[in-house]
């Protein structure tokens, strides 16, 4: 498996963050306008993502965020994401190892038990998006198509936004496989 | 004022909770930071706080709608802080990076005028007391310029006066944000994240606070004293009326500025030593009104109609042809302008005690057909002028509201 480190000051820095309990975001009642989505099978057809939001990047890589909602009587795993900004998406996890925050891909995906909430942050759980084709600007839209174990998929359109945070970077030698 | 405007204030609790009635009411709503107070009055159980739930309270819950044909803080009554922040735009910012910007922008003020973190805020709890926070964009000719839009015709640096003294550090810009709220920590939050999100759009090129008294220190509709100690403001179209409405929306200018209007905002420096040095009949003189009530010198009550032609047994004026009262009225009914001013109160610099005065914020349809004349006859005279200095000026086209699928100035780019 491959995983991202971090400089032990920027860890440092992200342990203590990550200490902050109590951030969880503001959810409405229903679906976000800013975060469209189309349904499109049956598992995914019970999820709306809300607050969603992408890193601006000039070029590399950065991260979709927002919370994934399973509002369905059934669990389910997201199990992938792809989209046309980028070559690749990887869900990514962050993990303390011995003081140091490691982020790496997270095996067989993330869970949603059924009315449950998969919260993507920085410095936690989020979906990386690897090589982009070009500069994601704020204020651009971006989609990317959540895929779930049960093979259904959901189309996230989520804004672009300038943001100094979820600076980790991605490094292959730190990997665990 | 006389009435209760609309587009005031209600609680959040109440539209959380109250559902979609509560919700449509509040359209029409209009409570003040009293009638709230009184709304969230000890219960049953005989405390408020458990009612309403731990640490919220009257002021930090209440809204003010962002969506809307108008944009809020304009017809919204005045918060007790505001800031007014104008931005010079990057030179490589065109009409396309405007409509992200503006995008972004609004995103941000719909949110979180509504006590929800904006997307990416990283401190989100700061947003949970919106206290009737209302965000208002304005438009300098720079940014009509960029977006390639016709810009009205008064959208210019106002013509020079022989009284003004400028600085460039106070005037003109090409995008204002302008911020009100009730509470000083939600107007820091929110302009800290308009201003992030607008970092890689533009550069600060001034920031403005002023202040009015607390929410709640005085009846809500009470006309503002300035620094001065004098009631500032009594003469006021009322939001909500047909008057104020011919008076403030746009009307006639291009057609992306149908429910927009302007804002000329003028900071005044105020001599608080100078005026020390008049005495109490000199200075109701000077502005043609009483301390005390803000009653004409020739009435009884605030809101009196000023008698210009009554004499004093000697034979002068009883509100004198220099004082401020007369020579601010002007006999051309559609010379009158909306005031929705702040006072402020900075550090002051080389021996001096203050560093004080009033931003002047001025709303109207038209700016040369409704600013410029009565700002010419005071120029001419008026006996305030000897205590007063303005010291900045700018002049923004506001545009209309926007829907919740829009952004602010979706009609221009």
């Amino acid at each position: 498996m491959r995983s991202t480190a971090i400089t032990p000051a920027l860890g440092a820095a992200l342990a203590a963050l990550l200490l902050l309990s109590g951030c969880s975001t503001v959810t409405g009642g229903s679906a976000d306008p800013d975060a469209r989505v189309a349904a499109a099978a049956p598992g995914a057809s019970s999820v709306v993502v809300e607050e969603a939001w992408i890193k601006a990047a000039d070029d590399g890589m950065t991260a979709l965020f927002g919370d994934v909602v399973n509002g369905g009587d059934g669990d389910l795993v997201l199990v992938g994401a792809v989209t046309d900004a980028a070559e690749s998406a990887e869900l990514h996890e962050t993990v303390g190892s011995d003081g140091a925050m490691l982020m790496r891909e997270k095996d067989g995906g993330f869970p949603i038990p059924a009315g449950e909430t998969l919260t993507l942050e920085p410095g936690a759980d989020h979906v990386m998006l690897m090589g982009l084709g070009g500069p994601l600007l704020a204020g651009d839209e971006v989609t990317v198509t959540l895929e779930f174990d049960d093979g259904s998929t959901l189309e996230v359109t989520a804004p672009v936004k300038d943001y100094a945070g979820a600076n980790e970077q991605y490094d292959d030698g730190h990997g665990s496989d | 004022m006389a009435g209760e405007p609309g587009g005031s204030g209600f609680s959040r609790r109440h539209l959380l909770f109250g559902g979609a009635a509560a919700a449509g009411a509040g359209a029409a709503a209009v409570l003040g930071a009293q009638a709230l107070a009184g709304a969230l009055a000890p219960t049953e159980d005989g405390t408020a706080a458990s009612a309403r739930g731990v640490g919220a309270t009257a002021v930090g819950d209440a809204l003010v709608p962002f969506h809307g044909a108008h944009q809020a803080g304009v017809e919204t009554p005045p918060q007790t802080h505001a800031r007014f922040i104008a931005l010079d735009l990057r030179s490589d910012v065109d009409a396309a990076a405007l409509r992200r910007m503006l995008r972004v922008l609004s995103d941000d003020a719909a949110r979180v005028t509504q006590g929800r973190a904006p997307l990416a805020d990283s401190e989100p709890e700061l947003a949970l007391a919106p206290a009737r926070l209302t965000v208002t964009f304005g438009f300098g000719p720079g940014l009509v310029a960029r977006a390639g839009g016709i810009a009205p015709d008064w959208l210019r640096p106002l013509p020079p006066f022989g009284v003004d003294r400028l600085r460039p550090e106070w005037s003109d810009g090409d995008l204002l944000i302008h911020l009100g709220a009730d509470d000083p920590v939600t107007v820091a939050h929110a302009a800290r994240m308009l201003l992030k999100d607008a970092r890689s759009f533009a550069n600060v090129r001034w920031s403005q606070q002023g202040f009015r008294r607390a929410a709640g220190a005085e009846a809500s509709g009470s006309t503002m004293r300035n620094l001065f100690g004098q009631l500032d403001g009594t003469v006021n179209p009322v939001p909500g009326s047909a008057d104020f409405d011919e008076l403030v929306w746009s009307n006639g200018g291009p057609g992306w500025m149908a429910g927009g209007t302007s804002l000329v905002l003028r900071r005044i420096a105020m001599d608080l030593d100078g005026w020390d040095r008049v005495d109490r009949p000199g200075r109701e003189a000077a502005v043609g009104r009483r301390l005390r009530d803000g009653a004409p010198l020739t009435g009884a009550r605030e809101h009196d109609e000023p008698d210009f032609a009554a004499l004093t047994p000697v034979g002068f004026p009883v509100i004198a042809d220099y004082s401020h009262l007369r020579r601010s009225r002007s006999d051309v009914p559609g010379e009158r302008i909306f005031r929705r001013g702040y006072n402020y109160d900075e550090a002051p610099a080389g021996g001096a005690v203050s560093d004080a005065g009033l931003l002047f914020a001025s709303y109207q349809a038209d700016v040369d057909r409704q600013f410029v004349p009565i700002q010419r006859r005071l120029d001419e005279l008026d006996l305030l002028n000897e205590w007063t200095t303005p010291v900045g000026s700018a002049v923004f086209a506001i545009p209309p509201g926007c829907g919740p699928d829009g952004y602010v100035g979706d009609s221009l780019v």
